[in-house]
């Protein structure tokens, strides 16, 4: 018997679950894309039929930070860049649970980048979003490692000499597999592809676009947006590498024309790190969790490794 | 020169095998009834440089390393790089046997392999040799070795001749070899031994020095009958670890947090836990984070640079009240410093690093049955007050090997999650009528709120690096604030409660000639078994001195400390830093005493000596502190 009874226990979840009984005051401004993010994941959420004490959401710093605070879940609001870290050591530790880790740009693509990097390339099976205001909206308009080249802000007066970074190739050629673009105004995809990125085996990453009508005026909306996997100018296979490397090529260079495209970009089986490190004999079978609630487990002691001392 | 005890020195390059070698040879001499303490010396250098490792072996009880040494086995280092004596680095092959000169005893024997060492490279090795009465057997060892067998096998013909110069049984080294080895190198090996062996005691030797005796086939101190095992530091805290059921280690390598690191990672996953090896040491602490809030008893640690990177997500386990346990091994600073040298300079950077005021538990053990014995206390502590528990020690406990009676490690193992609800008392446990649960309740017995684990049915809540309510809402309500803040620091009060009600106190007392004395030496951490070995020295000198060896830092040990200083006129405080940061800790937990407390500081890369000790302690009271011929410093009490 699992000492997780809301892992263990299947059953029907109605999207208003995830809304807290009271509703604490959102810190967004009116017409943030954060809003959308939060109404897809509930969305997304409930279409797979996880239910609340089954979720764990860790989030970063910033205003994207705060989706744990209005999601009604186990949530971890942890410190700026270090979500990935803490998400998928909880997966470790518990593989059924269900763990989505979320921040910024500046969270994800900037101070925590060797982190984005090293969890793509292990392949967690987790979800990770990174809401994409190409800004530092809560710090009150800085630029962000994605705001263009040219951006000028208070601490770039002459406009950002830097090209901004590619989220999706970055992504691509650290090992995620599943790797998409969403916007928060087109709420529809955005909650599908959450529900694509929840049942991938693997580290499902999603860049999604959520307008900062404060700071980021320039980005206006993300309107109007295109979705590659439907516009026939678009043509190419999400599982071919190459293909999809060119496509997020493009995407990326777009939204920095002010052309905004989103949908899937690429998706690989490969087997997840949880089942790579099964595989080598280094992750035990049953969710190490469960071994601190079994009173009938006999613990290993060091008095059984004397013998290599004596 | 006493022959109650051996301090064989082998040197040679990095590389070279030095450390199994004298592993095996420290090793055999426990299984024939000595009593071992061995310290290591090594350069941060894959292949090639001077390393040597000193093993004092005994029929009474060491605790330390010896002033000096008494016998030299002198190996070449094949892979050293400037063969030249003018290059910026030295002639460092010579370096075996010229580095080591300074601190061979009177009297002292020398081995070394003419195979690969030549004298006319050490010019004034004769005049040496005959002005400190050095006896010098120079062997051709790698010759030897190339003859029946291969040229990496010179080490056992070096210990063979060990063997024969101190009238030493082979036995104990002939099994060991068969327990590591089999088919040809096995053959080679014993053959390389034997025949050493033989040679050597065909020569006419000058020296007495001898293998000690075994007194009436006991050890002086350890339980009777009992079998010995060998263990340094860094496998205490590690065994500790495993048997507080901890199965999760996250780091990244870094010298000497790395022996721990790789001693839990080998070990781990035959007992079903993980271990991970990640891009940095912020991931490594925020993965023991994560692991540890996800229901899993979880560590990481490091060394100075990297545990400076900690410092962050080290809060976050503060303010989230997520337990870990961190160790930290110190080598000598600041920045890259020596990485193989050891200090205690880390001591104030481990008690406060990371924004706000902190809230830890850090240990520092003085040897290696303490680094256990609180190793298991961090977890239990970190697990029941939910809170990070640091241990903090040194490249020198890390890596020095001591024998133990087995029995001490004969243990029950505790895996449990501290202060963590089951789903049974969650459903009677207090929620907000927003339906969270109240995971940080304000009025709560000695501060700790339990705590449910994810997955758990009704047990959800925000855990936020934020100020936070109950339920863990962000909150900057002044009220709330306080009496979080309150509860928290109330964590830190029951601790100190909880381990002054100890039986028996982990501060160290040593008093040869009882409680009654005018004088004292304190130290904190790895220097504790120095520190008792000088206080010995100098009891026997005819002073009146007795000492404390500290090992709990935060919450600090009061009572014990001012019980110990209020008991004499004078003390000195005994630490492996240039700044004497136990000695400020002391003043400012204690509120005084700074006008009778000297220091004595050594910042060399060097553990103390006993002799040091010895020297410091008289100068300070019968001159200006000034001890001729050491590196240590005298630091005169405030006012002074």
């Amino acid at each position: 018997m699992s000492a997780f009874s809301a892992i263990e226990t299947k059953r029907d979840v109605d999207q208003n679950e995830f809304t807290p009984d009271i509703e604490p005051q959102a810190t967004w401004c009116p017409g943030c894309g954060d809003f959308g993010v939060l109404k897809a994941l509930k969305g997304a959420m409930t279409e797979v039929g996880k239910n609340p004490d089954e979720v764990l959401l860790v989030t970063g710093i910033g205003c994207s930070g705060k989706l744990s605070s209005y999601f009604d879940s186990y949530g971890y609001h942890s410190i700026h860049g270090r979500s990935l870290p803490i998400a998928r050591a909880s997966k470790l530790a518990n593989p059924n649970l269900e763990v989505v880790a979320a921040g910024g740009d500046g969270d994800g693509y900037g101070i925590g980048g060797n982190h984005f990097m090293h969890t793509a390339r292990e392949n967690h099976d987790m979800v990770y979003i990174v809401f994409n205001n190409e800004i530092f909206g809560l710090t009150k308009g800085q630029t962000s490692p994605t705001s263009p080249k040219g951006h000028k802000s208070k601490t770039q007066p002459h406009g950002s000499a830097k090209d901004p970074v590619r989220p999706l190739s970055m992504s691509l050629s650290a090992g995620s597999s599943y790797i998409a673009r969403t916007a928060a105004v087109n709420p529809n995809q955005a909650k599908e592809i959450l529900v694509e990125a929840i049942e991938h085996d693997g580290f499902a990453h999603i860049d999604f676009l959520t307008q900062c009508p404060t700071w980021n005026k320039d980005a206006k909306q993300y309107v109007p947006y295109t979705d590659v996997q439907e516009d026939e100018e678009f043509s190419f296979e999400v599982t071919d590498r190459q293909e999809a490397g060119e496509m997020m090529y493009e995407a990326e260079s777009r939204l920095s024309e002010g052309e905004v495209l989103t949908g899937r970009f690429y998706q690989d089986d490969r087997p997840s790190y949880g089942q790579e490190k099964r595989h080598t004999g280094e992750m035990p079978e049953q969710p190490l969790a469960e071994r601190y609630f079994d009173d009938s487990y006999e613990w290993e002691r060091s008095a059984d490794l004397m013998h290599r001392h004596r | 020169m006493t022959n109650d005890e051996l301090l064989w020195r082998i040197a040679g390059g990095s590389g070279d095998g030095i450390d199994s070698t004298s592993q095996n040879f420290a090793k055999a001499l426990m299984r024939s009834g000595l009593n071992i303490f061995t310290h290591r010396h090594y350069p941060s250098r894959i292949r090639g440089g001077h390393t040597y490792v000193e093993v004092r072996a005994a029929s009474h009880e060491v605790k330390s390393r010896g002033d000096g040494y008494n016998f030299l086995l002198a190996l070449g280092d094949s892979f050293a790089r400037n063969p030249q004596e003018d290059a910026y680095y030295g002639n460092e092959e010579v370096k075996p046997l010229t580095e080591n000169l300074d601190d061979l005893r009177e009297g002292g024997v020398i081995v070394y392999d003419e195979g690969l060492l030549d004298e006319t490279d050490v010019a004034d090795l004769d005049e040496q040799a005959e002005e400190n009465g050095w006896h010098v057997y120079p062997l051709d060892l790698r010759g030897l070795a190339r003859e029946h067998g291969r040229e990496v096998m010179r080490n056992t013909a070096g210990v063979g001749a060990t063997a024969a110069l101190l009238g030493m049984e082979l036995d104990p080294v002939e099994e060991l070899m068969e327990e590591r080895m089999s088919g040809e190198v096995l053959e080679q090996n014993l053959e390389i031994l034997e025949i050493a062996k033989n040679e050597v005691e065909d020569r006419e030797f000058t020296h007495d020095l001898q293998i000690p005796a075994v007194e009436d086939g006991q050890k002086q101190g350890l339980a009777e009958d009992h079998e010995q095992v060998l263990v340094s530091g860094s496998t205490a805290i590690a065994y500790g670890a495993i048997d507080e059921g901890c199965r999760f280690i996250s780091g990244y390598p870094m010298t000497p947090w790395t022996d721990v690191f790789t001693i839990m990672s080998q070990n781990l996953p035959e007992f079903g836990g993980i271990a991970e090896q990640v891009e940095d040491e912020i991931a490594a602490a925020s993965l023991a984070i994560g692991a540890s809030h996800a229901g899993v008893k979880a560590m990481s640690g490091s060394s100075g640079g990297g545990f400076a990177l900690m410092s962050e997500p080290l809060g976050l386990a503060e303010m989230a009240e997520t337990p870990i346990v961190l160790v930290e091994a110190m080598r000598a600073g600041p920045s890259t410093g020596m990485p193989t040298k050891p200090e205690q300079g880390d001591l104030e950077h481990v008690l406060y690093t990371s924004q706000g005021d902190s809230n830890r538990v850090v240990f520092a053990p003085g040897n290696a049955q303490e680094a256990y014995e609180q190793t298991r206390r961090a977890f239990q502590l970190a697990y029941e007050y939910q809170l990070p528990a640091i241990v903090l020690y040194d490249q020198k406990l890390s890596g020095e090997l001591v024998n133990v009676d087995e029995a001490f490690f004969d243990r029950e193992p505790n895996p449990s999650l501290g202060s963590v609800l089951t789903e049974e008392e969650i459903a009677e446990a207090p929620h907000h009528h927003s339906g969270k649960f109240n995971r940080y309740q304000h009025d709560v017995e000695n501060g700790v709120s339990p705590r449910s684990v994810p997955g758990q049915e009704d047990g959800r809540f925000l855990v936020t690096g934020n100020e936070h309510t109950p339920q863990g809402h962000i909150s900057e309500d002044p009220d709330n604030r306080v009496n979080q803040m309150d509860r928290r620091m109330e964590k830190l009060e029951s601790i100190r409660a909880e381990l002054d009600a100890d039986d028996q106190s982990s501060q160290t007392l040593y008093a040869p000639d009882g409680a009654e004395c005018q004088y004292g030496i304190v130290t904190f951490g790895s220097q504790q078994g120095t520190v008792e070995e000088a206080t010995k020295r100098l009891s026997e000198n005819g002073h009146s001195v007795k000492a404390l060896g500290v090992s709990e830092l935060l919450p600090y040990p009061t009572k014990d400390v001012k019980a110990f200083l209020d008991s004499v006129e004078q003390c000195m405080v005994v630490e492996m830093n240039a700044s004497a940061q136990f000695r400020g800790l002391t003043q400012k937990e204690l509120g005084g005493y700074g006008d009778m407390m000297t220091s004595l500081l050594k910042y060399n890369g060097n553990p103390f000596e006993p002799e040091e000790i010895v020297d410091g302690f008289e100068s300070s009271i019968s001159g200006d502190g000034d001890a001729p011929g050491h590196s240590t410093t005298f630091v005169p009490a405030a006012g002074d």
